[in-house]
């Protein structure tokens, strides 16, 4: 449905991408627009793994991690402009993704508890002091010669953008729609002529690949960083229960999602970040106990059709 | 050599004491009790308070730990578990509300109890076998010193929680083989379609083991500032992951894979201490992700891998 597909894009895509591009002008707390960018991203990454697959990527911050050290080495030994390092980011999380395409052999709750080891064992790899001549081991890396935030947060949006598409494309295509047959019931999608072995590495190593950006991005804009910052698993819970509030396997929730929830950290999780945890643990449970399906199941459950 | 061998075995117990409610509760109900780090750090807590207002040996908290959660286990089996169970995807939506009452329960403890380390002196721990011994025996009141094994010295901390975790597993077996209840639990862990259909209170039987699964997760807790040094309200996360990799690697749902997987990682994990060499932090977690891939079952289990 191309009509569908273009409304998606103009009243979903569009908005979004201006209204970040243009908030750094009226808005001063860059860091902050900054991080919503990122979360709409992963957001969207763990969207496209767990909303159309059914796989829970509880270790999604591994691939953030090693785009973010793919795009440091890069800079630091080879001295390449941002831009191609945050590429080289998307590629090697990619790599990684390929690497752990074995994971995807596991079902439920294995494949999330291997995921999560498998980005602990990257963490410990990276931030190993064996390894400090290439990564810095877990003293940190330091990128000053690249800060550039101003052009990092534009390049965040692009990957945004990038990444909503996606998930339009996703929406709107028949291999977004063979993707979530393979999830509902594999053997009756085989039998339909899907292949499923092909559809669920190509869904795991687009989210891979996002994350990768994201973690480049976020290198390029801190500039300054240790292991344990871009590999910590703030980043896949946040965004995993961010893309589950709002809703998975649809376009509009994740970025409800992120918009809500975040936006309520940085209300109140600054000052009393116990009271965030406790109000933030008791939301979620209260969302999976009663709108499993997320906030977006409130309107599609009264018959509105949200994307 | 010797002195890491037997500590290995020592702590290997207490982490299969560590792992075997979460077992438990996964391989009945098939929910991912995230939140198992959270009652191993409440059950500190008890400690702690039998110790601060009682001034006896932490050793009294074990019953009073064991009760206190077996009850709240069950209140918590009543309000969570039958509208998750009825809901799509039961696993996946556990891990993440699981995940939810961890942060609330760790939110609540750092709201009374702040965020400072505490610790017990472990002298205390076991001064009841001393008082008996003076009061009925008549012996000289000795300084409760290290324990000898094989001509090597032990705190005696490890060696009572060791014997405690022997006693509790020992006493798990007996419930699993030789009691009604236990049948029944085997049952439903076998089959649950299959044990209902045959009459099985299913609801019963998971609540039971539910109650368990806590309980002795809060005894496990009582000896978590003697093995590990300290306790924070954060120490709950961490010891989640641990438990997940005992528990995988003796197997998923067979509780008593669990003593055998938290031996291995005893020993691993004393060898690595005696050995240290800076690639030891990643050798957990990929023994964990080899483990799932070769053998998915764990070492002694049933197959679940799917495609």
């Amino acid at each position: 449905m191309p009509s569908a597909a273009s409304k998606h894009l103009l009243f979903i895509l569009a908005p979004l991408v201006v209204v970040f591009a243009l908030l750094p002008g009226v808005y001063q707390n860059h860091l902050l627009l900054f991080n919503f960018v990122i979360f709409l991203i992963l957001a969207q990454g763990v969207n496209i793994i767990y909303g159309f697959t059914g796989y829970l990527p509880f270790g999604y911050v591994g691939f953030f991690g090693a785009g973010a050290y793919g795009f440091a080495i890069m800079v630091m030994h080879l001295q390449w402009p941002a831009v191609l390092a945050v590429l080289v980011g998307g590629v090697v999380a990619v790599l990684l993704g390929l690497l752990l395409t074995p994971l995807l052999r596991l079902s439920g709750a294995y494949f999330a508890i291997a995921n999560l080891a498998a980005s602990l064992a990257v963490l410990h790899f990276v931030a190993n002091p064996a390894l400090e001549g290439i990564t810095k081991g877990p003293y940190g890396v330091s990128l000053t010669g690249t800060f550039n935030p101003t052009h990092a947060y534009y390049a965040a949006v692009v990957v945004m953008g990038l990444t909503v598409g996606a998930v339009v494309y996703l929406k709107n295509s028949a291999f977004g729609l063979a993707l979530q047959a393979v999830r509902e019931d594999a053997v009756s999608a085989s039998m339909a002529g899907v292949n499923i072995v092909k559809m669920r590495v190509i869904a795991w190593l687009a989210s891979a690949l996002i994350a990768g950006l994201a973690g480049g991005i976020y290198a390029w804009y801190v500039s300054v960083f240790y292991p344990d910052n871009v590999f910590s698993g703030e980043f896949s819970i946040f965004a995993i229960v961010f893309a589950l509030f709002g809703g998975v396997a649809t376009i509009t929730g994740p970025i409800v999602g992120v918009i809500i929830l975040y936006g309520i950290y940085n209300l109140i999780g600054f000052t009393t970040p116990q009271y965030f945890q406790l109000i933030y643990g008791l939301l979620i449970m209260g969302l999976v106990l009663f709108l499993p399906a997320g906030l977006v199941s409130l309107a599609t459950r009264r018959g509105w059709n949200v994307p | 050599m010797i002195y890491a061998l037997v500590a290995g075995v020592l702590f290997g117990l207490y982490f299969s004491l560590v792992g075997i409610g979460l077992n438990l509760v996964f391989g009945v109900m098939r929910i991912v009790n995230l939140a198992h780090g959270d009652m191993l750090m409440l059950g500190a807590f008890i400690a702690l308070g039998v110790v601060g207002i009682a001034g006896v040996d932490p050793l009294f908290a074990v019953p009073l730990a064991f009760v206190v959660f077996v009850l709240a286990g069950l209140l918590l089996y009543w309000v969570l578990v039958p509208r998750l169970q009825g809901s799509a995807n039961p696993e996946m939506l556990s891990i993440i509300l699981f995940f939810g009452l961890s942060q609330v329960i760790e939110a609540v403890t750092t709201i009374f109890a702040g965020t400072s380390e505490r610790s017990i002196q472990s002298r205390l721990l076991g001064s009841v076998f001393t008082t008996i011994k003076v009061k009925w025996f008549g012996s000289k009141a000795g300084r409760a010193g290290p324990i000898e094994i094989f001509g090597q010295s032990f705190p005696a901390p490890w060696v009572i929680a060791a014997v405690t975790s022997l006693i509790v597993i020992a006493l798990v077996y007996l419930y699993l083989y030789h009691t009604r209840l236990g049948t029944l639990t085997r049952a439903v862990m076998s089959r649950r379609d299959e044990a209902l259909a045959t009459g099985i209170d299913v609801d019963r039987v998971s609540a039971a083991a539910f109650g368990i699964g806590l309980g002795i997760a809060a005894v496990a807790g009582v000896f978590a500032p003697f093995m590990f040094g300290s306790i924070t309200p954060a120490f709950g996360a961490d010891a989640t992951v641990t438990s997940f990799a005992i528990v995988v690697l003796g197997s998923l749902g067979n509780p008593l894979g669990t003593a055998l997987g938290g031996i291995v990682y005893g020993l691993c994990y004393m060898l690595v201490q005696t050995y240290l060499s800076s690639w030891a932090d990643l050798l957990p977690y990929v023994l964990l992700i080899v483990i799932l891939l070769l053998r998915p079952s764990g070492l002694l289990g049933r197959r679940v891998r799917v495609a």
